[in-house]
């Protein structure tokens, strides 16, 4: 009975919405990639690196927007280096992501111990307060899940307006996704199947960025190893399960958002009677079998992960 | 800027590119070191120093080696076949978990019995793991590199629960900690006294017995088929998806013997360190070797050098011992592009 209550929880859904909005920006940026043909599974280490950057820009003194400006800018720099490695020079977009994960995981970790050689503790920042926005607030349960969160959440469902915005009803849109689905008659076009990959790359991977910097400077006050935690991948999950489209994806990951709010209660329930290792592995598991529902009408970018080389078919 | 396939791959480039590669990785790691204050060339000969200075240093290496010579061979074995098994590490795991289960007094048998059972165990627990990720490949279509990449989570969160649960050790003092296997079941030491351990020639073994199925069995030419194009191989009557299901048996039974080797050979018991990333290292190793199972042995040992030397370096020069991990993955970068510039020349205009 307890755990139909849970659900009418205003806190439930504060956290649902808390737990969703990295995976927000990290999908959006993922999706970005994805329409323009590129699978960039550097996602992980770019959350990481962008945790890292802007929780660093914080703690040496910077404001707080500077840190998601600076986590947003070392995320556009891994996308260019991706997008340099897999649109001109055509490398496997499988190996290369995996490879600047590793990349910008190792580098955030060595930047961190070189910077703190010896501390014990992580130092702290002041993160992100919540705002409570006037009046709609008030409202009971929806006012207290949706509009008492950090800007940082705000921030994300603009993002989600934006990219839809973006992708359908603008030019650059429509050359996204053309690169994506068919860049020979995008280059017959006269759009530039090169440049638009890589912009759309560095701009997913900025939006990565700030993703992780949501980790270190809304959800926590501090920067430790494996602390994404796979996030990212979850992510690239959620742009299957989204069918690529800005607006599924954000359902996807409150969905998920609600999911992984729910269990981390029934955790204190049931922790009792079920050992809590079963509870941490529902969002993985939860990921794989919306794959399988989905898959088998994902209508993936027909160019994606294609290399594309001018004068070759 | 734009790339034009060479007609022939010289041998001169070859070898050189990869070299380069290689070089291009050290000067990244270079200025790296000189951002900590510290001099390059003190820190990169502490280095080698600490991987190969000594034969204590050196049987270190070839310790260390051991587990990536098998997660390699499993990453090369799955790429070949383009089974993008990123899952190496879930695999290790859960063929530590099969060696645990069996090997901690289950079975009363005899060493020369016992440990065979144990790497056929293991193995099949890693061939399970892949197996998982491969049939919703075939019969769904779902991405595996996905899949596989979750899988690792959710394998550690359960070799977590084993050790909190059935598999704890009672006298562990609380640790999640499973026993320590039985005297039968332990891999007996290359050197008496020493770490270097008979998992080391067993994974020799396997990369030449991976060899031999790549170049002289039907399964070999059809992994290769495959990777090469699946539209092709499946044109030509080759069954695809069972050429995949057999690859995901052998990769996955690969990673699977890492688990078995490290418990029974080096640690002793499973505990939940048994493996700092052996299965995400295994990818870079297979690519430094450019896919080919005798050149995993020596990119395994050239991997397990960098972090030996590294560990070694910053003991007492300070710079931070992650500087393995980012050499690790530039050298992956650089690599691939350089196996790349083996096929294309860049024309710029």
């Amino acid at each position: 009975m307890e755990a139909i209550e849970i659900l009418f929880t205003a806190s439930l859904w504060a956290a649902a919405i808390r737990i969703a909005s990295p995976l927000i920006f990290g999908t959006l940026g993922e999706l970005i990639c994805e329409r323009a043909g590129v699978l960039n599974l550097g996602i992980e280490g770019i959350m990481t690196a962008g945790a890292f950057a802007g929780w660093l820009t914080v703690f040496l003194g910077g404001d707080l927007w500077l840190g998601v400006a600076v986590a947003a800018i070392v995320g556009a720099l891994f996308g260019l280096l991706h997008g340099f490695l897999v649109v001109p020079l055509g490398l496997s977009q499988h190996v290369t992501g995996i490879g600047i994960t590793l990349l910008a995981t190792s580098l955030s970790y060595y930047f961190y111990r070189l910077i703190f050689p010896s501390v014990t503790s992580p130092p702290k920042i002041e993160p992100f307060q919540p705002w409570s926005i006037p009046f709609v607030s008030d409202i009971p349960v929806i006012g207290e899940a949706l509009f008492r969160q950090t800007p940082l959440t705000y921030l994300a469902f603009a993002a989600v307006l934006f990219v839809a915005w973006l992708l359908n009803k603008t030019p650059i849109g429509l050359a996204i996704r053309t690169v994506g689905e068919n860049p020979s008659a995008a280059e017959a076009q006269g759009v530039d199947v090169t440049l638009v990959r890589m912009g759309a790359v560095m701009l997913g991977s900025a939006l990565m960025g700030i993703g992780g910097s949501f980790i270190t400077l809304s959800a926590f006050n501090s920067f430790f190893f494996e602390m994404m935690n796979g996030r990212g991948w979850i992510c690239v999950a959620l742009v299957v399960f989204g069918s690529w489209r800005p607006g599924k994806a954000l359902a996807g990951a409150l969905l998920f958002g609600a999911f992984d709010a729910y269990q981390l209660r029934l955790q204190q329930l049931a922790g009792a009677y079920v050992p809590y290792q079963v509870f941490l592995m529902l969002p993985f598991i939860l990921s794989i079998i919306a794959l399988i529902i989905m898959s088998r009408r994902a209508a993936y970018p027909r160019a994606l992960m294609v290399p594309y080389r001018k004068g070759e078919r | 800027m734009r790339l034009e396939p060479r007609e022939q791959r010289s041998p001169a480039s070859l070898l050189l590119y990869p070299v380069l590669a290689l070089l291009a990785s050290v000067i990244v790691c270079a200025a790296l070191v000189m951002l900590s204050g510290a001099s390059p060339l003190s820190v990169f000969g502490l280095m080698v120093k600490g991987a190969a200075g000594t034969q204590f240093a050196f049987l270190e290496t070839l310790t260390r080696a051991t587990p990536l010579i098998f997660t390699g061979l499993a990453a090369a074995t799955a790429f070949r076949a383009k089974l993008w098994n990123i899952g190496g590490e879930a695999q290790l795991y859960i063929g530590a978990v099969m060696t645990v289960m069996l090997g901690t007094g289950l079975l009363p048998l005899p060493q020369s019995i016992l440990i065979p059972v144990l790497m056929l165990a293991a193995m099949l627990g890693g061939a399970m793991v892949l197996s998982i990720p491969t049939f919703l490949k075939t019969r769904f279509g779902v991405d595996e590199v996905v899949t596989t990449l979750l899988l690792n989570f959710i394998a550690i969160l359960f070799v977590s629960m084993l050790l909190e649960g059935v598999l704890k050790d009672p006298a562990g003092l609380g640790w999640p900690q499973s026993k320590k296997v039985i005297a039968e079941a332990q891999l007996p030491k290359l050197i008496q006294g020493k770490r270097l351990h008979f998992g080391f020639i067993i994974a020799i073994a396997a990369a030449v017995a991976v060899w031999i199925i790549d170049r002289k069995s039907a399964l070999g030419y059809e992994m290769r088929a495959v990777g090469h194009s699946p539209k092709a191989a499946s044109f030509a009557g080759i069954p695809v998806n069972r050429v995949l299901a057999k690859t995901a048996l052998l990769s996955g039974g690969l990673a699977g013997l890492a688990g078995m080797s490290e418990v029974t050979g080096l640690k002793g018991n499973l505990t939940l360190d048994l493996s700092p990333g052996f299965g995400y290292t295994g990818i870079v190793v297979a690519m430094l070797a450019l896919m080919h199972p005798l050149g995993v042995i020596a990119a395994a040992i050239f991997v397990a050098a960098v972090f030996v030397g590294a560990d070694a370096m910053s003991r007492t020069a300070g710079v931070p011992s992650y500087i393995a991990h980012v050499m690790v993955a530039t050298s992956l970068l650089t690599m691939v592009t350089a196996i790349m510039l083996t096929r294309y020349r860049v024309r710029w205009r």
